[in-house]
């Protein structure tokens, strides 16, 4: 099972391959990824020194070009793949139907993965994609429970990665547009969500106010941990109750390592960390938890259990310091 | 530009879906789509239900497509899906690019709902190669962006616009509704079915901002781009899609091209509810210019 961490920049890259994962993904300084804040992803000379260190390291590789080219503009996503083969990036990470076609014919030898922002839920779409582009794996969204997961497993043409630990999106990803409805940027289009030059707290007699482009997300207290807003984790009333709630889900993170062992027999072949955005520090504290975890799992799987220890380490990095295993357990959905 | 009605997103009783549809091959409406798109633990109508009221659609001179399901989870629903392709008579709208792959594995037309990500003339062009006739565009697409892709060349497929109600924005594997009302998903009992238009939810400053339905969140405001006619017509969109959300939908379909009738219907409408035109000019959804 590979270990697949975020690396934002430079530094991030470095700490995670340090820390043991076995393979990183990062996007390019521009919107042909959904990660585009400022002061984060590569330029290509960046890339190519990521390549190079990467590859030192006997490591993986992934760039993900994961948003879908506006028209009139794809001539910037199409450098973008153009670049990713030049440099001996070892996978494309990738959701656009044109995209792929482009790639799998200009460079049929670069392995593609299909990113979860293609929404792949089921049998079809994965055949489609591998009949069409021959893609090599495909990441899961967040949307399955274990047994749909394991279920799929048994008739997949191609390798599931899954997500394993971060940020829990709780929608269809490639396929909401909470975001966009509120901010006018979508995650789809280069946008990230909820961009932050729309977020704007406020403080009012003892209680905070969480602004989205002026639209009140949430009313905290002043000591409240509080995660990153975004429309989904907000808390709202309804026509039968006035009292605010969390109405589709509080801020917390999802943290699947009680179902290494599932994951493993259903042979899932990667694990993927989410966190692009996040800074090094957080880098290093998942990717050694990750990193022990599956190693324990590994050296003696009959015996595998979840250390309280490494539960504690990975809540302190978690929204809301509360973690979750989210759609992959039944009863969450 | 025709008028179309999208297919009806809510949990209605078998009854109430009859009545509607009644209505429906009585209007002068050309184009009907068909099914349940949202969550298959509803089953007040099952598949020979939907096939049924297609064929009394059809009878009545409508054009049917059936519609499938958005988010495919579980085998079955996979199962079901092909079933509803493999129908011998009608066209479906995909939901879902697993929709697309069962309608391409039988060389069979289909139409892209505005769930299938669709943000370029690229890969339109890949799907009408595998058999896409139509497709609606995507809800957060903008008139601007529809220009740049339709304007230099004369696409070989059909465009349609969400043109008004309620906009599907997301789905999820969790139930809101069964949640809100303290019930797990395996157990909700179809609660969905009490909320006829979904569940309303403000922020706490009493501004409506989604609705609940089931395991979609849709837009609070109804979009309305029924204003938006002449720039459609001279771009060439083909259709502008009705998203019902009660009977009144199929009266305001009905007339809603018909210029004596357009301007009684939007008073009446803007007494009621919140409405929105923000994606279509390139702003957050829920805006109005």
């Amino acid at each position: 099972m590979e270990l697949l961490c975020p690396a934002g920049n430079l530094a991030s890259l470095k700490t995670a391959l340090n820390a043991g994962a076995d393979a990183v993904y990062l996007g390019l300084k521009n919107d042909t990824n959904a990660r585009s804040f400022a002061g984060l992803n590569f330029t290509p000379k960046k890339l190519q020194q990521a390549a190079e260190y990467t590859k030192k390291q006997g490591k993986k590789i992934f760039l993900t070009i994961n948003t879908f080219p506006k028209p009139g503009e794809e001539k910037r996503w199409y450098e973008a793949v153009d670049i990713a083969a030049n440099t001996g990036i070892d996978a494309l990470i990738m959701a656009d139907l044109s995209l792929l076609d482009y790639a799998h014919s200009h460079y049929p030898h670069l392995p593609l993965h299909l990113s979860v922002q293609a929404s792949a839920t089921n049998l079809g779409a994965l055949k489609l994609y591998k009949e069409e582009f021959n893609i090599e794996r495909a990441v899961l969204p967040r949307v399955l429970s274990m047994k749909q997961v394991r279920d799929l497993s048994k008739v997949t043409p191609v390798d599931l990665e899954v997500f394993a630990f971060g940020s829990l999106c709780i929608m269809a990803e490639g396929r909401c547009h909470l975001s966009s409805y509120v901010t006018g940027q979508s995650p789809n289009t280069g946008g990230s969500c909820s961009p932050a030059k729309h977020v704007r707290w406020q403080e009012k007699e003892g209680t905070r106010l969480t602004r989205l482009n002026e639209v009140l997300i949430d009313k905290s207290s002043i000591n409240e941990q509080m995660g990153y807003p975004v429309v989904c984790k907000g808390r709202y009333t309804t026509q039968d109750n006035s009292e605010p709630t969390h109405l589709l889900e509080s801020p917390t993170s999802l943290n699947t390592l009680s179902l290494l062992p599932e994951l493993a027999k259903a042979k899932v072949v990667s694990l993927k960390i989410e966190g692009r955005q996040r800074s090094p520090a957080y880098v290093e504290q998942v990717t050694s938890v990750w990193r022990r975890a599956i190693d324990t799992y590994l050296n003696n799987p009959t015996q595998y259990r979840t250390r309280d220890e490494w539960n504690r380490a990975l809540s302190k990095v978690s929204e809301g310091q509360t973690t979750t295993l989210g759609a992959y357990e039944r009863i969450w959905q | 530009m025709k008028v179309s009605l999208g297919p009806l997103l809510y949990c209605w009783p078998k009854e109430k879906v009859i009545e509607f549809y009644q209505a429906v091959a009585n209007s002068q409406l050309p184009l009907v789509y068909l099914g349940e798109t949202i969550c298959s633990r509803r089953r007040e109508l099952k598949f020979t239900d939907y096939m049924d009221l297609a064929h009394m659609l059809r009878a009545s001179g409508k054009e049917v497509v059936i519609s499938t399901l958005a988010l495919l989870e579980a085998p079955s629903e996979y199962t079901e899906l092909k079933k509803q392709v493999d129908n011998g008579e009608f066209t479906i709208e995909a939901n879902d690019i697993g929709a697309v792959q069962a309608a391409k594995e039988l060389g069979l037309p289909f139409i892209c709902g505005p769930t299938v990500n669709n943000y370029n003339l690229a890969s339109l062009k890949k799907l009408h190669s595998w058999g896409m006739q139509r497709f609606v565009m995507p809800v957060e697409l903008s008139k601007h962006w529809l220009d740049k892709v339709i304007s230099t060349e004369t696409p070989a497929f059909e465009v349609e616009v969400f043109g008004h109600g309620f906009m599907p924005l997301a789905l999820s594997a969790r139930c809101f509704t069964a949640r809100h009302k303290g019930l797990t998903k395996d157990k909700c009992q179809t609660i969905c079915i009490s909320n006829s238009k979904g569940l309303l939810a403000q922020t706490q400053e009493s501004e409506p901002l989604l609705r609940l339905n089931g395991i979609q969140t849709q837009s609070a405001a109804s979009i309305d781009l029924s204003s938006e006619k002449a720039d459609m017509e001279r771009m060439g969109v083909d259709y502008f899609r009705v998203s019902p959300s009660s009977l009144r939908s199929v009266e305001l379909a009905d007339t809603l091209f018909d210029g004596e009738h357009q301007r009684q219907v939007k008073q009446e409408k803007r007494e009621s509810e919140l409405s929105c035109n923000g994606y279509w000019h390139q702003q957050a959804g829920f805006s109005t210019l």
